[in-house]
């Protein structure tokens, strides 16, 4: 009986995954466009907030560089969105962006604390502003076109992006390389003088993680047609997902995934719905959740399955 | 050809010289105790030979080989481990996971997973933490996470291990059974190399004795020599 549950236990976040995600892949088929479209933003925040997740939970290096990638994934599909076939776009804006971080990952991860976090703030401003100067100077405008792709393609591929971004965290989590990513975070100084060649795992990871960002950052810059550097690199970007995965709650897995998801969509209802007060009543819903959900979504699903679980046992005894 | 060797060593912090043209050398097999009044360089010392700081002046060697301006998890990996006078554990995993990092990163050679599994299951059955092995490390009294950073510095297969203050802060039982401990280590043929107040553990372990004082070496020899050394009376034993 136990081992029974302890086997579901162990099954059902991945199993629920697999079936959410097969519903996904059917959706184009009987939903509204409307809702592909949604579908597809809130996709795009789950792999910012998961990438982000992905190096900066376990190190606990607390990184604002995300819109920095993203947003050279949005120009790498608007530079070579026009001549190059869609998914080999997407692959080399991955590469770049991985690229990008691994040589800033190697001049700063050994900065800590906030002196990190306002480098990586830094570096997006620096890049907007390089991107900024290049494009009056040489191109003469400042902003740019990109290709149009078709609304259901757009939303396959961040779904494809998404799931090898699922695959690539549940195979870190699973192996040596998972274990030395948490040591980081748990005590740097312990971790290198027990062989883990820190400097080298932190950068590869936040390599991997920036890849991600860029992906998903050449592919929704298709539906947006019309680029400038103010648009790409806007710092929003940064810090979303860092609310989005504080909001989820970091103590689990579907933490983060479950707060980009309800986040990004109560974000589309209140523009909708509050044209004129949704900062506002975002920035209320923000506050009460950090105030009296420390734990995060993760932390209120818990606690009501917990008192479930009680009246069970009472009901029982 | 010593172990460990060391020659003219200096650290300076801002004006102090916190260790200043100290030689050492470390013999295969031997015990060496470093001792001296708080302050005085002993952890600075450790901190350059396992490579956390880099020396301004001066070489060290490991069998032969220069070691300062090496990565901590280079050092480690050619066998020179070491323990930190504040506990450093992995407080959130488990007590065998903290090992199992040392089995699988820190030795010579990569090991499978299942081979390094393996030997951090040796090894906290020979520091005897095997009963407590799920247990988050913040979760173990003081001596028990002792004995814990020292399995995971001894699953990395070390030639050396370094013991800043095994003892510190433990009760006469549990002093007893560090003792104890360090001698188990030294039978499998481990050198080791320890810094420690507790003079009772350091008379009888160690087979040499080195006394810093303001980031000098002021004394070296036997125990006995040691004891009866006028310098060190004065500034360390005291009368």
């Amino acid at each position: 009986m136990n081992s029974i549950t302890l086997g579901l236990k162990k099954w059902w976040v991945p199993g629920l995954l697999i079936v959410i995600l097969l519903l996904l892949a059917g959706l184009p088929r009987f939903a509204p466009m409307y809702t592909v479209i949604l579908a597809t933003s809130i996709l795009m925040y789950v792999i910012l907030t998961q990438s982000w997740v992905l190096f900066s939970a376990p190190t606990g290096y607390f990184s604002l560089a995300t819109a920095a990638f993203f947003g050279v994934g949005i120009y790498t599909a608007a530079v070579l969105g026009f001549t190059l076939p869609l998914p080999v776009v997407v692959i080399i804006a991955a590469l770049i962006s991985s690229c990008l971080a691994f040589v800033v990952g190697a001049l700063t991860l050994r900065l800590r604390g906030i002196y990190f976090i306002i480098f990586t703030l830094g570096l997006v401003e620096l890049i907007k502003n390089v991107v900024l100067w290049h494009a009056i100077k040489f191109a003469g405008a400042r902003g740019r076109f990109v290709v149009l792709v078709p609304n259901n393609t757009i939303y396959y591929v961040m779904l494809a992006i998404l799931v090898a971004l699922l695959l690539t965290t549940f195979l870190i989590r699973r192996s040596r390389y998972g274990l030395a990513l948490q040591s980081i975070g748990e005590n740097e100084e312990a971790a290198a003088h027990t062989g883990v060649n820190v400097t080298m795992v932190k950068v590869i990871t936040f390599a991997i993680s920036a890849s991600f960002m860029g992906a998903a950052g050449a592919i929704i810059a298709t539906r947006w047609t019309y680029i400038d550097p103010y648009i790409a690199f806007k710092s929003l970007y940064s810090f979303m997902p860092a609310l989005m995965a504080i909001f989820g709650g970091m103590g689990q897995f579907y933490g983060p995934i479950l707060g980009s998801v309800v986040f990004a969509y109560l974000e589309e209802v209140l523009i909708t719905k509050f044209p004129y007060h949704y900062m506002l009543l975002f920035g209320a819903i923000l506050l009460i959740v950090i105030l009296y959900l420390p734990d995060g979504l993760v932390g209120l699903v818990q606690k009501a399955r917990k008192t479930v679980l009680q009246r069970g046992e009472h009901a029982i005894t | 050809m010593p172990l460990l060797e060391g020659e003219g060593v200096t650290k300076h912090f801002g004006g102090l010289a916190a260790v200043s043209h100290v030689d050492f050398q470390v013999d295969q097999g031997e015990i060496v105790g470093l001792i001296g009044p708080n302050g005085a360089g002993k952890t600075t010392l450790f901190n350059l030979i396992s490579g956390a700081l880099v020396p301004k002046a001066g070489a060290i060697s490991f069998r032969g080989e220069k070691i300062n301006g090496l990565k901590p998890h280079r050092i480690c990996r050619m066998g020179l481990a070491r323990t930190f006078q504040s506990v450093k554990v992995f407080p959130n995993m488990p007590v065998f996971e903290n090992v199992l990092l040392g089995s699988l990163f820190g030795t010579s050679n990569r090991q499978s997973t299942a081979d390094a599994a393996a030997y951090a299951g040796e090894t906290l059955e020979f520091v005897g933490l095997s009963e407590i092995r799920a247990r988050p490390a913040r979760d173990l009294t003081l001596a028990n996470q002792k004995r814990v950073e020292v399995a995971s510095a001894l699953a990395t297969k070390p030639e050396l291990l370094l013991l800043d203050e095994l003892m510190a802060g433990l009760n006469a039982t549990e002093v007893a059974q560090a003792m104890e401990l360090v001698a188990r280590i030294h039978d499998r043929g481990i050198t080791i190399f320890m810094i420690e107040h507790v003079m009772k553990a350091i008379m009888n372990v160690c087979d040499r004795i080195m006394v810093l004082h303001h980031g000098e070496k002021i004394a070296e020899g036997t125990p006995q020599e040691i004891t009866t050394s006028k310098t060190v009376i004065e500034v360390y034993l005291g009368e």
